[in-house]
């Protein structure tokens, strides 16, 4: 498909995962995604479109959220990423996945992940967002099956709840 | 696991000497800022760079500078820095609602102001994954014999489709250039060629380093039409700059994208000095749009839609500055 290049080198990247310093070695073309599923073995971070169109591999970079299908993963060099897996503490689920959970705010589950990791980065920001607030930060994470409604409701529930985090 | 993207090695230099030096010792070089439309270009096979030029780790190009001369805008800031700046907020009006209209948070947090002035052009037989553009014998723009567009011509009509660009045109934004050959300064409209295959006035090599806007800007204002109210291109996007004083225009600036290969400033609205916002002159600036505008059957609502919608948008926009100034 591609013509060969010149040969990508691997790189020694350090960065902070959920919280814990790590390094590998990493191609300079790995993409961010891959590098948490393959590498990581985080595999809550979904692809779901070929490129930057549906934000279901949302994750926070240095508490931003930002898909990570064209992000390369050399650019987060002793950065702060965020996956999915960061949100449950001790087998306990954080305030909005348990939202998410009641709420019915999860069917298939597939855009799941990066809708609420962006809907984290909305409430580390603003933690009592309007409706018309959440749908703007939720506006580049695409669903499939529930129609949204039950998304910016469980979002809404979660900010009710006076949980741990 | 992702279609590898094709080998490349990728340099970080801290400075634009050492980016326009990298550029130049490796040959298919490309820079990247942002990298969300590159990337997403690359992912499907489009361009093949050996070299990234990567210009997020350079600090001289993340500045908004508020001077009494006006603004200068660096190409590094971020489209999500540039919505939220309280001067361009308050102020460069356009500017700021054009960057709050573009794609999904996600990207306005990576991507960039020059990655948004350098944008690839757009069209339906492009924007396509590699299976599916070889299944169609690719097209004129990126290895094909001929455009799905228009197959008897020999010029690609690929739409360029970036939000900013307009709304710089319509409130006079002069851009500076670095290259080889050092450093140049012109107007916007300048960058800018009406071919969708090369709609770029840059030398290999020339990277856009900043945006100056001048002080005192006029009102302003910008609106785009797309398919979702978010994350979608402008099928086409209008920015109107209006300065009046009473109920007469003093000067009435009007700019264009998502409707041609390059975003451009309305010709002939010079005329309309002196005159008030009637539906005469409303039915002018309509007529005017109509007739420069150049939609392409290149996306998936009709030419002549765009085309439509655009003068509607031009009218709205100046009916509501109109108004505002007036009260
Ligand atoms: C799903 C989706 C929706 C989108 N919707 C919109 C939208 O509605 N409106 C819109 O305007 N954009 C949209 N975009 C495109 C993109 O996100 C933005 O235009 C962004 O501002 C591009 O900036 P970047 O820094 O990411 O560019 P990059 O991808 O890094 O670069 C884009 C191009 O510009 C060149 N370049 C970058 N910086 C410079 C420089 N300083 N000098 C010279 N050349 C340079 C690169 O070589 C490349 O060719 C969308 C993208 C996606 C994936
Ligand atoms: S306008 Fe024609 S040549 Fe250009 S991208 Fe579309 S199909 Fe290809
Ligand atoms: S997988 Fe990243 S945006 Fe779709
Ligand atoms: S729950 Fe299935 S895509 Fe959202």
């Amino acid at each position: 498909m591609h013509a060969p290049g010149p040969e990508a080198k691997k790189r020694l990247l350090r960065l902070r995962v959920n919280g814990r310093w790590r390094e590998d070695a990493v191609s300079e073309t790995a993409l961010l995604v891959d590098y948490l599923r393959e590498v990581a073995h985080l595999t809550g971070t979904k692809t779901g479109c070929d490129g930057g169109e549906c934000g279901a591999c949302t994750v926070l970079v240095d508490g931003e959220a930002v898909p990570s299908c064209i992000t390369l993963a050399v650019r987060c060099e002793g950065r702060s990423v965020e996956t999915i897996e960061a949100l449950a503490t001790q087998g306990r689920l954080g305030r909005l996945q348990r939202a998410f959970h009641e709420k019915l705010g999860a069917q298939c589950g597939f855009c799941t992940p990066g809708m609420i990791m962006a809907a984290e980065a909305l409430l580390r920001h603003n933690p009592q967002p309007t409706d018309d607030e959440i749908r703007a930060a939720l506006s580049g994470n695409l669903c499939r099956c529930t129609g949204y409604v039950k998304i910016i409701e469980s979002v809404k529930a979660a900010t009710e709840t006076v949980h741990d985090r | 696991m992702s279609a590898p993207l094709p080998q490349f090695r990728l340099a970080a230099p801290r400075t634009v000497t050492e980016a326009v030096a990298a550029y130049r010792d490796h040959p298919g070089s490309r820079f990247i800022a942002g990298g969300t439309d590159l990337l997403v270009n690359m992912r499907r096979g489009i361009g093949n760079p050996t070299y990234l030029v990567d210009l997020s780790g350079i600090d001289e190009l993340a500045e908004i500078r508020i001077t009494d001369d006006g603004v200068t805008i660096g190409a590094g800031v971020t489209i999500a820095a540039l919505a939220q700046n309280d001067v361009i907020v308050a102020r460069y009006r356009a500017l700021a609602q054009a960057a709050a209209a573009i794609a999904g948070p996600g990207h306005r947090t990576m991507g960039t102001v020059g990655g948004n002035l350098c944008l690839d052009t757009r069209c339906i037989y492009y924007n396509q994954s590699e299976w599916w553009r070889s299944a169609n014998a690719y097209c004129l723009k990126n290895r094909g014999d001929s455009c799905h567009v228009a197959p008897q011509g020999q010029r690609c009509h690929a739409a360029f489709c970036g939000d900013v660009a307009p709304a710089l045109l319509a409130l006079g934004a002069e851009i500076d250039i670095s290259g080889t050959r050092g450093t140049r300064r012109i107007f916007l409209s300048q960058l800018y060629v009406e071919d969708g295959k090369a709609h770029l006035a840059l030398a290999d090599g020339e990277l856009v380093t900043a945006v100056h806007l001048p002080p005192d800007p006029p009102a302003s204002a910008y609106a785009k039409i797309r398919t979702r109210a978010a994350i979608d291109f402008p099928l086409a996007g209008v920015a109107v700059a209006l300065e009046t004083s009473g109920a007469d225009i003093v000067s009435l600036r009007l700019a264009l994208t998502g409707t041609n290969s390059r975003p451009f400033l309305l010709a002939g609205t010079e005329a309309f000095a002196g005159r008030c916002i009637d539906d005469k002159l409303l039915n002018e600036v309509d007529r005017l749009v109509q007739k420069q505008v150049q939609p392409m059957r290149t996306t998936i609502t009709s030419a002549n839609y765009r085309r439509v919608a655009a003068a509607a948008l031009a009218r709205r926009l100046i009916t509501t500055l109109g108004t505002a100034g007036a009260a």
